[in-house]
């Protein structure tokens, strides 16, 4: 086993000494029209749970498979810990797989699922055994050591992957939708397996995922694919808190989008409407395009039923109201905005009474809006 | 599945009323095979397996010509099987030549299904094409074709002349059923197991081959019959050296009219069904698994 690797898997008190994984301007072209991904440049930081997020097509999978080298790279640039990479084929890489139909070994059993990286790489019978044993308990699937795959619930099996990608101390874990089959209790009960595994074991893990809830309940950073390009990447509150693109606002959660007709430094134009603007919050690319679009998130929205209701300073609009949701802890109250935009308004389920018809302030806090380029 | 979703509707009638209801479905659900058909099976497989069956009571026969109902009872005719040193040559010409050439074919048939796997493009689908051709090509076609270039080559009445050309007659048997076998294979697991840190090598003998085992096997079981059986193309290759089994028995009936052949059709009508039936054996054990 190459001396980069991490510790072995099993061992819970494993320092955070995972591996860094460098993208340097990424292409694969398949050969139609757009390249599926197209300048992909990206650190993954040794130990980091990055995920890589986007709609379907939109090139997170086939970076993922670049990493792991089922696809060969149109050109650009993959190394691990500086070492180049690009064209070592995929058993040589050293990294640990789960996928989303889990892709056990239907003819063997557990253990010997969990083995096969083991006694590819010549590691002695007892050692075999004992890390198996480990790994298993890590798991928590002690005891299942003979059953076959067919004989384990959706959940069971795709631990089993998990322990089988972990136990030879891969250089870093790779996460094809590893969640996308399982229903949703399960999913979440794996999600939190996951994660604590990430933590003890401490390497580098890269998950692939087009849900945006996931993404942002599992991972340090995310990358936002978008058209085989990335879009944004940061952490899942800074994409939340500061989009720099309308796609990211809208990918990752709920929005009030006001398309602008223009953009100073100071204020916002939408028609005949404008905003005082907190430049702390207008994204870099927005003032660079000028086209932008200023964004403000449902739980940013309070209702008034009066204009002296609003506090001074707070940027306002009137709406309509459109519908009211209960939802337990809040409302949903969805509007029409005068100018012709519809959004959403979340508050709180003691706040102020609203009925569908309503004519009504919103108000926001200046500094809670977001100017991103569109 | 339909067995819980049925529970809620059957929970309101007595408890006693529920064992036999699953029963009942499954008869008429899954073994839904009616009388009739089986009657037209049984009719059918009589009238493929019947002429076959009847060479056995002949080949226990004391009389030294064809005859039915077979005269007297003797094991005359295996005795003059298992003494005359040109059957046993003939049947060990066979067997060998069957042999190589079910190998070759199981090789080179898995090797193209599996090559050919998942490949949709048109250079595939003309690969496949090109080694299916032997099926759907007059045997006598064959034959020529191999006898004037095996003349050529110098393997006409060579041992490895037989195996080529039976070997060719094979793939396509292996091709089948090898490709059907790999319809059910996920290719995920290539993957998986390439990230395991196995050789695509490694990958085929751990994987793969496990997993497509049975169409592998029927695959060979079928090339070795072919081989086994062929006479139209053995009899071009023939020389006063080197012949099969199907030739000295084409031989015996034509130019002499020994009824040995009762006897060695017995013997080889066996073999064959018992070779045949060892995939079958194979499934049923997997089944149990």
């Amino acid at each position: 086993m190459p001396a980069t690797s991490v510790m072995p898997a099993a061992v819970p008190t494993a320092q955070r000494a995972g591996t860094r994984i460098l993208l340097e301007d990424v292409v694969k072209d398949y050969g139609s029209a757009v390249p599926a991904v197209d300048g992909v440049s990206l650190t993954i930081e040794p130990g980091e749970f990055m995920t890589l997020l986007g709609p379907s097509g939109s090139g997170k999978t086939t970076t993922l498979n670049l990493i792991a080298g089922f696809e060969t790279l149109t050109s650009g640039r993959i190394s691990f810990n500086g070492d180049d990479v690009s064209a070592l084929p995929p058993h040589k890489r050293d990294l640990g797989m789960l996928f989303q139909n889990y892709a056990l070994f239907p003819h063997m059993t557990v253990a010997q699922n969990v083995a096969y990286p083991l006694r590819e790489r010549k590691v002695p019978k007892a050692e075999v055994v004992r890390r198996v044993a480990e790994v298993l308990e890590l798991v928590q699937l002690t005891g299942r050591d003979d059953d076959v795959p067919a004989q384990l619930s959706g959940g069971q099996q795709q631990r089993v992957a998990l322990a089988r990608a972990i136990v030879f101390g891969p250089k870093a874990l790779l996460l094809d939708e590893p969640l996308g089959a399982l229903d949703r209790n399960l999913r979440g009960a794996l999600q939190a397996e996951i994660q604590r595994i990430h933590r003890e074991v401490g390497s580098t893990f890269v998950f692939v995922t087009h849900d945006q809830e996931e993404a942002m309940s599992l991972s340090d950073r995310i990358a936002l694919f978008r058209d085989g390009r990335i879009e944004q990447v940061g952490s899942p509150e800074g994409l939340y808190r500061r989009p720099e693109t309308l796609f990211t606002a809208r990918f990752l959660g709920d929005s009030n989008v006001f398309e602008l007709d223009r953009l100073t430094d100071t204020t916002a134009v939408r028609g005949e409407r404008s905003w005082a603007l907190d430049p702390s919050t207008v994204a870099d690319q927005a003032r660079a395009t000028g086209a932008a679009a200023l964004v403000v998130r449902p739980e940013d929205v309070h209702v008034a039923l009066a204009e002296d209701a609003v506090p001074p300073g707070m940027a306002s609009l009137t709406a309509t109201v459109v519908d009211v949701q209960y939802l337990g802890s809040y409302r949903t109250v969805l509007l029409s905005y005068a100018g012709g935009v519809t959004g959403q308004a979340r508050v709180d389920a003691s706040e102020t009474q609203v009925a569908p018809g309503q004519a009504v302030h919103t108000w926001w806090r200046v500094e809670r809006q977001r100017v991103v380029s569109r | 599945m339909t067995a819980t979703a049925q529970r809620p509707a059957t929970a309101a009638t007595p408890p006693t009323a529920r064992p036999p209801r699953p029963a009942r479905r499954r008869d008429r659900g899954v073994d839904a095979v009616p009388w009739w058909l089986r009657l037209v099976a049984a009719v059918g497989a009589l009238y493929f397996v019947l002429p076959t069956l009847f060479v056995i009571p002949m080949s226990f026969s004391s009389s030294t010509t064809f005859s039915f109902p077979p005269e007297g009872f003797s094991l005359q005719l295996y005795r003059n099987f298992f003494t005359d040193p040109v059957w046993l040559t003939s049947l060990r010409n066979s067997a060998l030549v069957a042999l190589a050439a079910a190998l070759l074919a199981t090789a080179v048939g898995t090797a193209a299904a599996v090559g050919l796997h998942g490949l949709t493009g048109r250079l595939a689908g003309l690969a496949r094409t090109v080694l299916m051709i032997s099926i759907v090509t007059p045997g006598i076609v064959i034959a020529v074709v191999v006898y004037i270039s095996f003349l050529k080559w110098h393997l006409v009445g060579t041992p490895l002349g037989y195996v080529l050309a039976h070997a060719a007659l094979g793939v396509p048997f292996v091709l089948v059923s090898v490709t059907s076998a790999l319809s059910g294979f996920d290719r995920k697991l290539l993957r998986a197991s390439a990230s395991l840190g196995a050789t695509p090598w490694r990958t085929f003998r751990r994987v793969t081959l496990p997993l497509i085992s049975r169409g592998v096997v029927t695959g060979a079981v079928f090339a070795f019959v072919t081989s086994f059986d062929e006479v139209v193309i053995a009899l071009f290759l023939r020389s006063p050296t080197f012949q099969t089994l199907p030739v000295q028995m084409y031989n015996s009936v034509t130019f002499e009219v020994d009824p040995t052949i009762a006897a060695t059709s017995s013997l080889v009508v066996t073999a064959v069904t018992v070779v045949c039936l060892v995939p079958m054996l194979l499934g049923n054990r997997r089944k149990n698994r």
